[in-house]
């Protein structure tokens, strides 16, 4: 069977109830999806959907809340962790480490905020607690600035660095 | 740490094997495909994957196979390095959902540990340093969320989560902090598509803030007319509320496809008889067949087969078939890499051979 739009083979069928009658309609995949598309909302990428909705959200905020100045201010500010900045996050749409939750505590509320309508974490937790894995977390900082040390051949800072990084890790 | 090549031989053994998701078993399993529940962990102490060089990579996987190394699970488990994969490989696990597209197709060291039964992976260095999913026959959320909930409890004793009182699981993306956790259901709604009312249960599941994807294929494009139903938010409601929020509206779905089957058959029985026993007909004797075609033509049969239109079929072997017709598991069946056209000749073999029996 041929589609009812141009000569490839039909391989959607389609029932149309719209009109009372069922309608029988045979297209090839282009033009099926062309037919559905037209009164139906495809399904949209999830992630893209959201990742726009994210920098939509941002930008309003950030642009309508907040005067130039502010906006710059804020996406200049970088976590003393990974060293990644606010206006990196923004153009990756990913974080650089767990302490960015930290960094950019504020901005990322108000865009909690809009993703999820809530910014309090509810249900399971780790046993450990959020103590223990902030100060874990350390670790990223400790170690980059351990390396830095080394190469700069400060061995005093290096080793006074090497003695807080074992603490950590020997705390569990 | 686990070499390049090592294990990779044994992925062939899942191909004899019928996964979890497809055992065609469980609550709701002519309409319910599969259901699924996946939990984004990271590691307190290192950046986030896309900032983690391979050295970083490295010892993220080493600390997870130290933590999984004496665990129960352990016996059944499979570590594949799947940088180390070449392509039809790395497609072969896509199809079968042991990984997602986006870790099948990334960059630097990354692993999986699979579950020799398929009822769980672990994917390290995806998005997230720990991507844990548990799949599910039918539709059966409380075993899945049991069985994740315990791998989570048991690498948790082991690593240290990155975790804030206030925002929860931390992640490298905020749409999915929190719980972490996505709740899908996989379902089947080919008589949904033709009477064409999938647009009014899009809009519908919008506003409970829930999510619809068509599924397998790529993009966004329902294959087979396979939908997948999942939680949008992840923060703010506990793991309970999030699985209830999902498997609560399942059962409406449900519905609506049970008495769209109910309205085909009454109006116009004739007609869906004849266009399920054409789509049996093409698959029994196709000499050169799509995997887009395939996957449309079986879906028909599929329905026909539960609405005893067509018999001679179960819905485990009408599940496999899905699967087995997809572009890596055919030339995985064959045991070598085809180019499409002969990938058609392979599967209209295949699917001749395994109808005509």
């Amino acid at each position: 069977m041929k589609c009812q739009k141009c000569d490839r083979p039909a391989t959607y069928h389609i029932t149309e109830l719209a009109s009372g009658t069922p309608v029988e309609l045979h297209f090839c995949e282009e033009h099926a999806r062309e037919y559905l598309a037209s009164g139906q909302t495809a399904p949209s990428d999830q992630m893209t959907q959201i990742a726009e909705q994210m920098a939509e959200h941002l930008v309003k905020h950030m642009v309508v809340g907040k005067a130039a100045e502010e906006l710059k201010r804020l996406d200049q500010q970088t976590c003393p962790y990974c060293g990644i900045s606010f206006h990196d996050f923004r153009h990756q749409g990913r974080l650089g480490c767990p302490n960015d939750y930290q960094a950019f505590r504020e901005q990322l509320e108000s865009l909690i905020l809009n993703i999820h309508g809530e910014t309090q974490h509810k249900g399971k937790r780790p046993s450990k607690g959020a103590e223990a894995a902030a100060r874990r977390t350390e670790l990223i900082r400790l170690r980059r600035e351990i390396k830095e040390a080394v190469e700069n051949e400060e061995y005093e800072r290096a080793s006074q660095l090497r003695d807080q990084i074992r603490e950590i890790e020997e705390a569990g | 740490m686990l070499q390049e090549g090592e294990n990779v031989v044994k992925l062939d053994d899942l191909l004899a094997r019928r996964g979890e998701w497809l055992r065609g078993e469980g609550p709701e399993s002519d309409i319910v495909m599969s259901s699924r529940i996946r939990l984004a962990r990271n590691l307190a102490d290192f950046p986030f994957v896309r900032l983690a060089g391979e050295a970083e990579r490295r010892q993220i996987t080493e600390r997870v196979q130290a933590a999984l190394a004496d665990s129960p699970f352990s016996p059944e488990l499979l570590p594949v390095r799947v940088d180390a994969l070449s392509e039809l490989d790395r497609h072969f696990l896509v199809e079968r959902q042991l990984i997602s597209r986006e870790f099948g197709e990334g960059q630097g060291l990354r692993l999986v540990f699979i579950d020799r039964q398929e009822r769980f992976s672990i994917m390290v260095n995806e998005e997230d340093h720990l991507r844990i999913q548990v799949m599910r026959s039918g539709l059966d959320l409380e075993p899945a969320w049991k069985l994740i909930n315990e791998l989570d409890d048991y690498l948790e004793r082991h690593l240290t989560y990155a975790f804030d009182e206030q925002f929860g699981y931390l992640t490298a993306c905020p749409t999915n902090v929190g719980t972490g956790m996505r709740v899908s259901v996989m379902l089947h709604l080919p008589a949904v598509v033709i009477t064409r009312q999938m647009d009014q249960i899009f809009r519908g599941l919008e506003k409970l803030e829930l999510v619809v994807r068509g599924l397998f294929g790529e993009g966004s494009q329902a294959m087979g007319d396979f939908y997948q139903v999942s939680n949008q938010i992840s923060l703010g409601r506990s793991e309970q509320e999030l699985i209830a929020k999902v498997g609560d509206v399942i059962p409406r779905i449900i519905e609506y496809e049970r008495k769209a089957r109910e309205f085909l058959m009454n109006e116009s029985q004739e007609n869906l008889h004849d266009r399920v026993s054409r789509a049996h007909g093409i698959l029994k004797t196709a000499q050169t067949i799509s995997s887009e075609e395939t996957m449309h033509l079986l879906s028909s049969v599929r329905m026909g087969v539960h609405l005893g239109l067509i018999s001679g079929l179960d819905t485990p072997a009408l599940n496999e078939l899905f699967l087995l017709t997809q572009p890596a598991h055919v030339q995985k069946l064959v045991g070598a890499e085809l180019d499409s056209a002969d990938r058609n000749i392979e599967r209209a073999r295949f699917l001749r051979k395994r109808l005509n029996t």
